[in-house]
């Protein structure tokens, strides 16, 4: 657990995770997560993403959800680099467990594994889970 | 670190995927379906028990209660809590991360 | 200490609503503040004041409306997540109110504990 550092005009910044372990269309966690990021990097906070579990699959390259008449939001994570979110770790493990390789995927996230992935949540001040 | 875990393990995989990730030393509340987890007995107990070397392990008697069974129905090693409990865990423990 | 408590589901259909009251009431009972409940995802659906259980059963959404006019809580629906499910103005409850995401990070940024409370 790391202590939230206070920076010299006096903000509070704290250590945030946003966990996705939920694959994307089958239930609206993934997309609303997303919108959430969105608004936190908006703010002067240290931002975290992880994917695992099935969260690794809202990563996957080609989705095609014109025919489903929904959303195809995998598009935007590519723009969180834009928005200042650049601390996006991916589980090994788990994408070793769904087929999945780097190329698969819409970012070039850090993969990490899943002794790291311990270690990164335990860190956190403030754990955001869906 | 306190994880929170509300489903049945013979349902959902959450547990198990806490379990692979909790930092030793962590607390894990089974609360909701999650107690069932906690129930000796079942074949999950083993893996519970097993747990509770790495692990505090926590459940919440009202939905022990809500579903049927007394505190006495755990495995031992598993701690019965109630609501008062569950507030302090969440104090003692620093951080909290739900597995949903 | 403080606290921000997240409710990621409606009332009924799961706990998590039930669960997140209980933890407010006994935090509460003990001496401690909570900030804020934050509700996000079909958490949103709590604030409907069109709710209308059976007379043997709890009221989650009038229970919710109580404890904020009791002890000064904050509910805040997130005005996205609502828009989205129909939860507007003319449908809220007392002591609910809508507001952005900020509302949720803000009180995680000035709570000690966040505890979120979902499916």
């Amino acid at each position: 657990m790391s202590d939230a550092t206070e920076t010299a005009d006096g903000l509070v910044t704290k250590r945030f995770l946003y966990v996705n372990r939920k694959a994307p269309h089958g239930t609206v966690y993934a997309l609303e997560v997303l919108e959430m990021i969105l608004v936190a990097a908006m703010y002067e906070q240290d931002v975290h993403v992880a994917f695992l579990d099935d969260g690794v699959f809202q990563l996957r390259k080609n989705q095609a959800t014109e025919e489903l008449e929904m959303k195809d939001f995998s598009k935007t994570y590519r723009a969180l680099e834009d928005y200042g979110v650049e601390k996006i770790f991916l589980e090994k493990e788990s994408m070793e467990e769904r087929g999945l390789t780097p190329d698969d995927l819409v970012i070039p996230a850090a993969t990490i594994d899943r002794k790291q992935m311990t270690e990164l949540m335990d860190s956190m001040d403030v754990v955001l889970s869906a | 670190m306190l994880h929170l875990v509300n489903k049945s393990p013979f349902e959902r995989t959450t547990l198990e995927a806490c379990l692979r990730r909790a930092a030793p030393g962590s607390g894990i509340l089974l609360y909701e379906d999650g107690v069932y987890a906690a129930l000796a007995g079942t074949s999950f107990a083993p893996t519970i028990a097993n747990a509770t070397n790495a692990f505090d392990i926590f459940v919440l008697a009202p939905d022990l209660a809500a579903r049927g069974y007394a505190p006495d129905a755990v495995i031992d090693g598993v701690r019965t809590i109630d609501y008062d409990g569950f507030v302090d865990l969440t104090i003692e423990k620093q951080s909290v991360q739900s597995w949903l | 200490m403080k606290f921000a408590i997240v409710v990621n589901e409606g009332p009924y259909n799961h706990q998590a609503s039930d669960s997140a009251y209980q933890f407010v009431t006994h935090a509460l009972a003990k001496g401690h503040e909570v900030l804020r409940v934050f509700f996000y995802y079909d958490g949103v659906l709590n604030a409907n004041k069109l709710s209308a259980p059976q007379a043997d059963d709890r009221n989650i959404v009038k229970r919710w409306s109580q404890l904020a006019q009791d002890n000064q809580i904050d509910l805040t629906v997130c005005v996205a997540a609502g828009l989205r499910r129909g939860i507007i103005d003319d449908v809220l409850a007392p002591g609910f109110r809508i507001a952005g995401i900020g509302q949720l990070i803000d009180s995680c940024i000035d709570a000690g504990r966040t505890v979120v409370f979902g499916d």
